[in-house]
C-alpha cells in the first residue's frame, strides 16, 4: 500500500475508534518527518486528502486539525452496517474467495460507489 | 515550471560498449527520487552526466534548464553532489570542510548542518578519516545540504551503512526536505524502505530506463495476477505485462493496470516496491540474452 494510504487509514481508524477526537491537532508535518523518517511531500499528501474527505480542516498558521463533525458515526448504526458486511463476508468465502480478491472486489466496488455518489450529486 | 531534471535521448558510449541508451526523463522539482538498478545498470554513469562530470555521447541533459557538462559554471552551483566513496579529505575535520564550503560557494548555510551534527555526537574537530562510515556519510549529506542547492545529487548513499545508520542518515535528508523544498536523487540498488523517503521511481536495467513513475502509482497501478496458463495469452493482450511465469499448472503474471475490475480467473495480489522492481529487473535479465537492438524497441 502506498505510505499516505497508510497515513491517512490510520488516522482514519483513530477518528473511527475514538483514539483521535473532534478539535484534536494532528501531529505537524515536520513532527511526523522527525520521527519516522518519512518523505515531508507523502505526509502533505495524506493532510491533503484527509482535508478533501472532510475529516481534517487546516488552520492557517496552527496546524491540521480534526473536524467536528458528522462524519463521527454513532457506534449502533456502525455496528448496523458492519453485520451486513459480515453477511456479505460470509457468502464471498463460502464461494470460495480468495482474501486478496476479496479486498480488491471491495476496492473495485467502492470505487463505483463513489462515483455513482458523485453522479447522483452532480 | 521547468523541470529541475531533464534528459533527452542521453546517451554515454565508453569504447563499445553503451553505458547509457535513450534515457528521456522528466523528474518533477521538488521531489525524492529513487534511481535504483542492479550493478553496472548505468546509474552512476546518468549521475555523472547530471552532475557535469561526464560528456553526454548523444542526447542532453538539462538542469534548471541548461547543459550541465557545456554550461559547467551555470549549473553548479544549483547541483550538490555526493559520489560513492564520498570524496571527503580524510585528514580534514568536519568543520574544516565546512568552512571550505563556505569558501568555496556563493550560497552556504551550514547552521542547521551543525546543530545536526552536534545532535547526532559527530565530533567536528576529528579528522573525518578517524569517523565512523555512518559519521562521514553524515557529514557528507550535511556539505551537500548545507550548500543548499536546487539538485541534491547522491550516489549510493545507503550502501555502506549499518540499520541503524541509514535510518540517520535518511531521517537528517527528510528533515531537511521540509525546509528546502530541493528536488533528490539518489541512487540505490537497496529498494527496501525506499517508498517511505521517495516519492518518485526510476529504475535503470541493461543502461536503459525501465519504468519512470511516481511511486504512488507505481504501487497502484502493478499488481500480481496468479491463475491458469491458458488465460496468459487473453491477459497479455489487456494489460501489459511486465514479467511473466507459468508452469504447466498456474501462471504468474506482474501487470502494469489501473486497479479496475479483473477476470475472475486471476486471482489479484498487491506488490510493494521491492517486489514492483525485481519483476521489471527479472525482465531485463531474460532480454540480456537477446539481441541488444531487439529489447531497444521492445522496452520503448
Amino acid at each position: 500500500m502506498a505510505p499516505y494510504r497508510q497515513i491517512i487509514q490510520q488516522v482514519r481508524q483513530a477518528i473511527l475508534t475514538g483514539r483521535l477526537r473532534p478539535g484534536d491537532q494532528l501531529p505537524a508535518v515536520r513532527e511526523v518527518v522527525t520521527t519516522i523518517a518519512i518523505n515531508p511531500n507523502t505526509v502533505f499528501k495524506a493532510y491533503r486528502e484527509l482535508e478533501h474527505e472532510g475529516l481534517v480542516e487546516l488552520r492557517q498558521g496552527q496546524g491540521t486539525f480534526v473536524r467536528q463533525g458528522p462524519q463521527a458515526m454513532a457506534p449502533a448504526e456502525l455496528a448496523v452496517l458492519r453485520r451486513s458486511l459480515l453477511r456479505w463476508m460470509k457468502v464471498a468465502q463460502r464461494a470460495g474467495l480468495q482474501q486478496e480478491t476479496i479486498l480488491a472486489l471491495c476496492a473495485a466496488t467502492l470505487q463505483e460507489a463513489e462515483r455513482l455518489l458523485s453522479e447522483e450529486a452532480g | 515550471m521547468t523541470a529541475v531534471v531533464e534528459t533527452e535521448q542521453l546517451g554515454k558510449r565508453y569504447g563499445n560498449l553503451w553505458a547509457l541508451r535513450n534515457c528521456t526523463l522528466a523528474l518533477p522539482s521538488g521531489s525524492a527520487v529513487a534511481l535504483v538498478g542492479p550493478n553496472g545498470a548505468g546509474k552512476t554513469t546518468l549521475l555523472e552526466l547530471l552532475v557535469g562530470l561526464l560528456r553526454p555521447t548523444e542526447g542532453q541533459a538539462r538542469i534548471c534548464g541548461h547543459a550541465p557538462f557545456d554550461e559547467a559554471s551555470v549549473v553548479l552551483p544549483h547541483v550538490a553532489f555526493v559520489a560513492q566513496d564520498q570524496s571527503l579529505y580524510s585528514n580534514l575535520t568536519a568543520a574544516e570542510h565546512l568552512t571550505l564550503g563556505r569558501k568555496l560557494n556563493h550560497r552556504w548555510n551550514d547552521v542547521l548542518v551543525r546543530d545536526r551534527l552536534h545532535r547526532l555526537r559527530i565530533p567536528l574537530d576529528r579528522p573525518v578519516g578517524r569517523l565512523s562510515g555512518g559519521q562521514r556519510s553524515q557529514v557528507a549529506l550535511g556539505l551537500s545540504l548545507a550548500k543548499q542547492a536546487d539538485l541534491v545529487v547522491l550516489d549510493e548513499p545507503l550502501a555502506s551503512l549499518d540499520p541503524l545508520a541509514r535510518q540517520e542518515f535518511l531521517q537528517t535528508l527528510m528533515e531537511a526536505k521540509v525546509d528546502s523544498g530541493s528536488t533528490v536523487l539518489l541512487s540505490s540498488h537497496i529498494v527496501s524502505g525506499l517508498e517511505r523517503v521517495c516519492d518518485f521511481l526510476v529504475i535503470l536495467a541493461t543502461a536503459r530506463v525501465q519504468i519512470a513513475t511516481g511511486i504512488d502509482e507505481a504501487l497502484t497501478t502493478h499488481v500480481r495476477l496468479v491463475g491458469p496458463p491458458t488465460a496468459l495469452p487473453a491477459l497479455s493482450t489487456v494489460y501489459p505485462i511486465v514479467f511473466s511465469t507459468e508452469t504447466s499448472r498456474q501462471a504468474t503474471a506482474v501487470v502494469r493496470a489501473d486497479g479496475e475490475i479483473f477476470d475472475p480467473v486471476w486471482e489479484l495480489q498487491h506488490l510493494s516496491l521491492e517486489e514492483i522492481v525485481l519483476a521489471y529487473l527479472s525482465r531485463t535479465r531474460l532480454d540480456d540474452i537477446e539481441p541488444k537492438e531487439e529489447v531497444a524497441t521492445r522496452a520503448g
